[in-house]
């Protein structure tokens, strides 16, 4: 076990550094650099500019610039928003809650649907429901997420009216209940994508479990297929899934971004939006390092779990 | 004289079990179908309609489809809805096409040198690959596009620098498991250049699979045109694209919801018609993986 973590843990560790390097290249491609939101400003003479690259070390050479960004990144310095002037961390922080519940709760669905689907299109494999799913999941990962949720915003809110357009709560009710039923929508429609893809990897895990030797012995001694499904071929098809959580989350944040455009979710996707829109790049740079470093560590975590829970894996 | 050797032990193509498989799968010739007639529809259609898809008429704003001389109803604008459908598709499809080019090219790149060469050249073009992945792709395509210069050209580049990995991924497991096969050894052994191995010997081999992803990355070059044209960071009107149309369509979603369903089915049957194609490619080239 220890072995792998320490292997696991480095192989992380030099991920974060690529990572870190692409986000400093993406910085630099922005048109005047880590100086765009001065050059906005119009009582700024070519003067200042020069005095403020100096301040600000931009003349050095790049890898010692990259040095210096990354060291601040390490520390928690993360800079501050050109809008309020808070600092980063504290802006990603206020908006990473509403994004948490809607990527928790569209999780859960994914999960709940996908796990079902996928088991019962192994278990009754080429029959009508399996053949409708594979060609559902197809259709399923061709939607564009946002056009789905307009869709269901013009179908729930607009004409039947039975739930709210956009927010993530009724100005005036702080209710649960009131925040369950603006979360309806939006899990619902980014949970879409992720049933699709859940419930192929699943109906391919079951397939690949039903078909080792210890099912075989479990028949043999006469168990019921009922039990077989749910103490055998279950719990070992899950397995290889919680490596899937892991790998869907930088598609799971691609999907959140833009539910929480179409529904006006105030989560990072709104927030990285905002941002976007007023050229506050210190900003747009954080959540685009934030949102790789959590899929990093988030990998890890799903590997470190697996690792516990199969002892092939931490032995080997 | 290869060419001799290979003639005489070529099937006609059409002929090929590979074909016969591909087309007796059901889904893949839907999709053929559908992708020709909306590839057909969006090069001929505008010289069929009697309107210009920048024609502004305000007599006619909001008109509703299948009603009056706007066969799929105008926009705000009064513009017809149909002529820019058209329009928009050309240029849709169009960057979904070429980001797939650029992609594949890319990814085949990257794959086959790390395959080929491994060590650390082969890690740390592989490290890079999933540095790329550990972005979420739609915040690095919007905050590249976002610093860039919006045009049909730069964001047909910057999905495909955004969307290459996957290909690499498919290329490099593929070298990798063909650089020990007889044949590369052989071509080794009668001194033919690394080059050579690579591109002429080892890659006409692992043409299955890449054919497959390149299907698939035509589907998801073109959702992601739309999702950044729709955020608005993407094609800049007054061209049209799929993705364009929809942007601003929310607030009109009570009066005219035709402005945001109609190019969401577009898109939609685009990506859905690539899908199931490189479905239908998968089983025909009997290419293994998981089914998604």
């Amino acid at each position: 076990m220890r072995g792998f973590l320490l292997n696991r843990l480095s192989q992380s560790l030099v991920l974060l550094l690529i990572v870190s390097v692409i986000g400093f290249v993406v910085l630099n491609l922005i048109p005047g650099g880590p100086l765009a939101q001065f050059g906005l400003d119009p009582s700024m003479t070519q003067d200042d500019l020069d005095r403020l690259r100096e301040q600000l070390g931009l003349n050095r050479p790049l890898w010692m610039q990259y040095l210096d960004w990354a060291w601040r990144l390490v520390q928690g310095d993360w800079g501050h928003s050109f809008r309020d002037g808070a600092p980063v961390l504290d802006v990603i922080g206020r908006h990473l809650v509403a994004t948490l519940l809607l990527m928790g709760s569209s999780t859960v669905i994914a999960i709940a649907i996908g796990t079902w689907i996928g088991i019962r299109g192994a278990t009754h494999r080429y029959s009508v429901f399996d053949y409708l799913a594979t060609v559902g999941a197809m259709v399923a990962l061709s939607i564009p997420t946002f056009w789905f949720g307009l869709v269901g915003i013009y179908v729930f809110s607009l004409r039947l009216g039975w739930l709210p357009a956009g927010n993530m709560y009724t100005i005036g009710d702080g209710s649960a209940l009131n925040y369950l039923h603006h979360l309806i929508m939006p899990s619902i429609v980014l949970a879409l994508v992720h049933v699709a893809i859940w419930s192929r990897y699943m109906r391919t895990a079951t397939l690949d479990v039903i078909s080792q030797e210890f099912v075989k012995t479990a028949r043999a001694k006469g168990l019921s297929e009922r039990r077989i499904l749910m103490k055998h071929v279950v719990g070992n098809a899950l397995l290889p899934m919680i490596t899937l959580a892991g790998m869907q989350l930088p598609s799971v944040l691609t999907g959140a971004l833009v539910t929480e455009t179409v529904f006006t979710w105030p989560g990072m996707g709104r927030l990285f939006l905002d941002s976007l829109g007023y050229s506050d790049y210190p900003v747009v740079m954080g959540l685009l390092m934030f949102s790789a470093i959590l899929v990093v560590l988030c990998n890890l975590v799903a590997d470190i779990v697996v690792a516990i829970i199969d002892p092939r894996i931490r032995l080997s | 004289m290869t060419a001799i050797v290979a003639n005489s032990r070529q099937e006609r193509w059409w002929n090929s079990r590979t074909a016969h498989r591909f087309m007796s799968h059901h889904l893949a010739l839907i999709g053929m179908v559908m992708i020709a007639v909306l590839t057909l529809a969006c090069v001929l259609g505008p010289y069929l309609l009697p309107y210009d898809s920048l024609h502004i008429d305000l007599r006619a704003r909001f008109a509703p489809p299948f009603t009056g001389h706007h066969y799929l109803g105008t926009d705000p604008l009064g513009r017809d809805l149909a002529a820019r459908l058209f329009m928009a598709g050309r240029i849709s499809l169009l960057v979904g096409f070429s980001a797939m080019l650029l992609s594949t090219l890319i990814g085949t790149l990257v794959g086959v040198l790390a395959g080929y060469r491994g060590g650390w050249l082969g890690t740390t073009l592989m490290r890079t690959v999933d540095g790329f992945l550990s972005f979420p792709s739609i915040f690095l395509v919007l905050a590249l596009s976002a610093a860039l210069k919006p045009s049909p050209m730069m964001i047909t580049v910057v999905i495909a620098a955004t969307s290459w990995m996957e290909v690499a991924r498919i290329v490099e497991a593929e070298v990798r498991s063909l650089r020990e096969r007889e044949f590369v050894q052989a071509g080794r052994m009668l001194g033919l250049s690394g080059t050579h191995i690579m591109f002429r010997e080892i890659l006409p081999n692992a043409m299955g699979p890449i054919i497959v992803a390149a299907t698939l990355t035509v589907a998801r070059a073109i959702l992601m045109e739309a999702y950044v044209s729709f955020l608005g960071y993407g094609i800049q009107p007054p061209l049209p694209s799929w993705g364009n149309m929809l942007n601003g369509a929310q607030q009109y979603l009570g009066t005219a919801p035709w402005l945001a369903i109609i190019p969401g089915a577009a898109i939609t049957i685009a990506v859905t018609s690539f899908n199931f194609i490189g479905d239908g490619l998968r089983d025909a080239l009997d290419v293994r993986g998981d089914h998604t």
